[in-house]
């Protein structure tokens, strides 16, 4: 059998993941985490910040309960069970920055802390900004070819 | 009410679309964050998520999908005003809160919490 | 390389082993000598209660011989650490002459071998071996940081918090002793998903296995027990299922240690238990137990490796196994 064929039988042979399960779990997790933040909004919006500030606070407000989860060494615990419902949203991206931090004190706060609070979540920030830098430049380069009305 | 329905209905679907790659694929966690971000950035350019937003409100701007069309949002406002120097300042500056409070609670955990065994 | 046949039978003369939470919660939970609830071993970092499980494990079967330290000709001992550091803290307190070994998982039967070789040459009076794995410095060395939510495949596995040490030397008596080992070679099949360790380290178990019973001429059912170290159950149905191919069934009578030694449904272990310290504690305790009171007499101890580092992962290498075998038997010498 050649590395093909045994990668293939492997495959077949491997216990799948109960998809229905993981997929009902994940879609009422991360609905509730939505949904929280839905609740957060309307009671921001009084505060008069504008719709993306108030959108933004909603985050700040999501990121910090997911970082105080992290921290009480529970907010894994729940991920178990709701898998992408808790990563997708804002509380993944948190406790990919929380969780490294904790987890590298050991290594001192300069080069453990410090360096490795963003190998998981540092992807994230890279290629999302360097996605907007490059939609920003075809607009740029759309607008110096659009006749100023 | 229908806010509420439509935020849940609609990020639990952005949750099942990442579980499906998860058990389904060999993609990581780390890499459905990313396309999601990126995702995001690429919808709003092209138009998309902009209507989805208004549609069903944190159910689409809580997934990180929503970072993604904050950082996109933030570049189109900035360039219009800034020109070129808004292409580099936008994104982080729309985001920058999100950002800095998790690198802040981040650090702040790190010196208040310590690891648990699984 | 062919089987060693064992002339002299060099005795495993005394065992101990250590263990965490998870592990003395399962089915054989009771049977360890050393339990640390907290998993912490009295230690402020996972790396460094790692090291302390290799000291607990080697002072204890220490103590427990009645030996000296002098009397201990070389301690062969290894983890999954980067550089061995796990057993070389541990075991920095003891003058003893120190070999440091990588065999990743099938680093309890790597140091079996190296140590029954070595006092059946005569070349040494007696000699230890000694292992470990730590499951939370492995989580970070490996995987992910500890609070980092994710959810784990059904093929994964659970790396074992635990350290044996063995004494081996030619004391006379009824003892378990080594009469044969066959060392393993690397088998690299190309599986490259970490999540499924059993299927990386498989074939290289199916080669050792299937080799022991072509030179030797035995068939399975010569033996009571074929225990594999950490194949799990993803890699127990693999090798059962190569080995029927090759001619020998095994179904009946082979175990697996990551299966032993936790509940997969009750302690939700998905694929069952992983890492040095998984064939090291099972052996230590359970079976050297089986094997005095006489409930097996002639067992097959593999341990399986999977030889990967955290940048061969990250360079999406594949992940080569290997599978280092004994023939333990009750004797009277």
């Amino acid at each position: 059998m050649n590395n093909k064929e045994y990668k293939k039988y492997v495959q077949n042979k491997a216990t799948k993941s109960n998809l229905a399960v993981d997929c009902v779990n994940a879609f009422w997790t991360g609905g509730t985490i939505c949904l929280i933040g839905e609740v957060l909004n309307k009671l921001y919006t009084p505060l008069g910040l504008g719709v993306k500030n108030t959108s933004g606070l909603v985050s700040v407000t999501l990121i910090f309960l997911a970082v105080l989860l992290t921290g009480l060494n529970v907010f894994d615990n729940i991920a178990k069970f709701a898998g992408a419902g808790t990563l997708v949203p804002i509380t993944g991206f948190a406790n990919a920055v929380a969780s490294p931090a904790i987890d590298t004190k050991a290594e001192g706060f300069v080069l453990g802390v410090g360096a490795k609070i963003f190998t998981i979540a540092g992807p994230v920030i890279l290629y999302g900004t360097v996605a907007s830098v490059i939609y920003g430049l075809v607009l740029y380069i759309v607008n110096l070819f659009t006749p100023v009305l | 009410m229908m806010d509420y329905i439509w935020a849940f209905v609609i990020g639990g679907l952005f949750c099942v679309i990442a579980q499906v790659l998860i058990d389904r694929t060999m993609l990581t966690p780390a890499r459905i964050l990313v396309s999601y971000v990126v995702a995001g950035v690429i919808l709003t350019a092209i138009g998309l998520y902009e209507p989805l937003v208004d549609f069903a409100g944190s159910g689409a701007t809580v997934p990180l999908t929503g970072f993604g069309y904050a950082l996109a949002c933030g570049v189109k406002e900035s360039v219009a005003r800034e020109g070129l120097y808004g292409v580099l300042k936008g994104g982080l500056s729309a985001t920058s809160a999100g950002i800095c409070a998790a690198m802040t609670f981040g650090l702040i955990a790190s010196l208040i919490f310590k690891g648990k065994p699984k | 390389m062919s089987i060693i046949e064992l002339k002299s039978a060099p005795a495993i003369e005394y065992a101990y082993s250590v263990v965490g939470k998870r592990e003395s919660e399962g089915p054989i939970g009771k049977k360890f000598d050393f339990v640390d609830k907290s998993d912490k071993f009295k230690m402020d970092t996972w790396e460094k209660a790692e090291s302390e499980m290799q000291r607990i494990a080697f002072d204890g079967v220490l103590t427990r011989s009645g030996y000296n330290i002098s009397d201990i000709g070389a301690i062969f001992a290894g983890d999954l650490l980067n550089q061995c550091t796990g057993s070389a803290y541990g075991l920095a307190g003891f003058d003893a002459p120190y070999f440091g070994l990588y065999g990743a998982c099938s680093t309890c039967a790597e140091s079996l071998i190296l140590s029954s070789l070595m006092v059946d040459s005569d070349k040494l009076p007696r000699a230890a071996a000694v292992c470990s794995s730590h499951n939370c410095s492995a989580e970070r060395q490996f995987r992910f940081p500890l609070e980092y939510g994710g959810q784990r495949t059904p093929t994964a596995q659970w790396t074992v918090t635990g350290a044996a040490a063995f004494i081996v030397g030619k004391k006379s008596g009824f003892h378990p002793r080594i009469t044969a080992v066959l060392p393993g070679t690397v088998v690299d099949k190309g599986i490259t998903d970490i999540s499924n360790m059993g299927a990386a380290m498989a074939p290289a178990a199916v080669n050792t296995l299937t080799q022991y019973f072509n030179e030797s001429g035995e068939e399975p059912e010569d033996f009571d027990a074929i225990i594999t170290g950490d194949l799990g159950y993803e890699g127990s149905k693999i090798l059962v299922d190569f080995m029927k191919n090759n001619g020998y069934d095994i179904s009946r009578n082979h175990y697996d240690c990551g299966l032993i030694i936790y509940d997969r449904e009750r302690q939700d272990m998905h694929a069952g238990g992983s890492g040095c310290g998984c064939s090291g504690i099972v052996l230590a305790s359970h079976y050297l137990e089986k094997l005095k009171n006489l409930d097996v007499k002639r067992i097959l101890f593999m341990a399986t490796g999977a030889m990967m580092s955290p940048s061969s992962l990250l360079q999406g290498l594949s992940i080569p196994g290997i599978g280092h075998l004994l023939k333990i038997e009750m004797l009277s010498k």
